[in-house]
């Protein structure tokens, strides 16, 4: 028996350590599209953007750790096609790699206004990504970023901390308002503008202006232009699934998976490019801990054990002094109601429900007790 | 089995109080990690394993 994972990130390095903790000893090989051995994605927009961190840093395990799972890495050569009944992946250097078992843990591809290339304009996905930005975050530099999400807003926070003058766009009312609610995206909205971030939210970008074949302005629906010398698109990201078109696989928003995070048989999908039948519906979730719990699910069904993958979601965000943290799943339309600390003092917990049903616990600023709350959502 | 913690790294997520209680706690103030004991008994090693492994910003080793 042998394991092909198919991504080097999150998701890919966990499927293998679990692997080898459950006592798998035969081979594994794992396919990564860049050169970088694999490092992790939350701090590119926070400690690594800001310059607190260099790239080492970001490594999620040093080279000893890695070489004692004695897996072959393949990195710089990305997959191109999956023949799912042989369990066959190509490449683009032109491998053929086949094995028993085939996880693809691919990823996302960030999304990006259509237009021609221009310079000064971004996207933070990958470690060159960020050092990208990180050159372009100069003194003086006036940023736009294009996106009211989490990445948004917490590039948006580094920006401002670096003290660039910052300008958020997007279609929302408030930051993070379709994943959390107007309450909250209200507190993060003036969090930003008192840390200094213009918000021109609530109206659509419509494309940029440029001189030259640079940058010079983020054009707004109502004909308005924020003259800009970086801009930012942060306006969220598809599933890596370019690959398996016609691998037969069923791709929608994802690759689709069974309640066990397999797609076919021998095959299994891990982390952001996963969609799997969860309840009674199919859940996709981009963060950071799932890429980790669903690999472990993998890890644990390669070897037979049959396991439903059934998380309690949880990410957290970032954003100048305030650590927001949510267990569940929270919607727009949810209650909120704040069940510890208070607001006004910036430090809380608050609950959401649906009907009498309680789906997700927020903290903010509160992190031990929005633990401790989150074992209600246990037994919910 | 010994056990090291990172607290720079620490994203005071709580997940290894979740899966070992007897080994870890949060700082009240701001959630960072603190070690209740570096050198458990071997009766948890498996929940020290996990909480490793679950921790979101790998900020636990372990050493057998």
């Amino acid at each position: 028996m042998s394991v092909l994972v198919v991504g080097a990130s999150a998701a890919g390095l966990t499927t293998v350590e679990a692997l080898r903790r459950k006592g798998y000893r035969e081979p594994i090989t794992v396919l990564g599209a860049e050169w970088h051995p694999p490092y992790d994605r939350p701090p590119l927009s926070k400690q690594f953007l800001c310059g607190d961190w260099d790239e080492a840093r970001t490594r999620l395990r040093p080279d000893t750790m890695l070489s004692a799972l004695d897996a072959e890495f393949v990195l710089g050569d990305s997959a191109v096609a999956l023949d799912v009944d042989r369990r066959l992946v190509r490449t683009a250097a032109g491998r053929a790699l086949t094995a028993d078992a085939v996880v693809i843990a691919t990823g996302l591809t960030p999304r990006r206004l259509p237009g021609p290339d221009l310079q000064g304009v971004h996207v933070l996905r990958t470690l060159d990504d960020a050092a990208a930005l990180r050159k372009d975050l100069v003194e003086g530099a006036r940023v736009v970023v294009v996106g009211d999400g989490v990445l948004g807003a917490e590039i948006a926070a580094t920006a401002r901390k670096l003290g660039l003058a910052v300008t958020m766009a997007g279609p929302q009312a408030v930051p993070l308002e379709s994943q959390l609610g107007p309450m909250v995206g209200g507190l993060l909205a003036e969090l930003h503008a008192a840390e200094g971030v213009d918000l021109r939210l609530g109206m659509a970008v419509t494309g940029l202006t440029d001189v030259d074949g640079r940058v010079s302005g983020v054009r707004l629906a109502d004909g308005d232009v924020l003259p800009a010398d970086v801009v930012v698109v942060a306006l969220g990201a598809s599933p890596a699934t370019e690959w398996l078109d016609g691998s037969g696989l069923r791709l929608d928003n994802g690759v689709v998976c069974d309640a066990y995070c397999r797609a076919a048989d021998g095959v299994y999908a891990a982390g952001d490019v996963a969609r799997w039948q969860h309840e009674d519906s199919l859940l996709r979730l981009e963060n950071r801990t799932n890429a980790t719990e669903q690999a472990m699910c993998v890890a644990a069904n390669i070897l037979g054990e049959s396991l439903a993958y059934r998380p309690i979601p949880y990410f957290w965000t970032d954003q100048f002094a305030v650590k927001v943290q949510v267990h569940g799943r929270p919607s727009a339309d949810a209650e909120v109601t704040v069940a510890e600390g208070n607001v006004a003092d910036g430090r809380f917990v608050a609950h959401y429900r649906r009907g009498d049903r309680l789906v997700a616990v927020l903290g903010w600023n509160l992190p031990k007790q929005t633990r401790v709350h989150r074992e209600q959502l246990v037994h919910a | 089995m010994k056990i090291i913690v990172d607290q720079d790294k620490c994203v005071a997520s709580g997940q290894c109080v979740t899966a070992a209680a007897d080994v870890f706690d949060q700082r009240d103030e701001d959630g960072i990690v603190v070690l209740l004991t570096d050198n458990p008994s071997e009766d948890l090693a498996a929940d020290v394993h996990q909480a490793a492994a679950v921790c979101p910003a790998l900020a636990i080793v372990v050493e057998d």
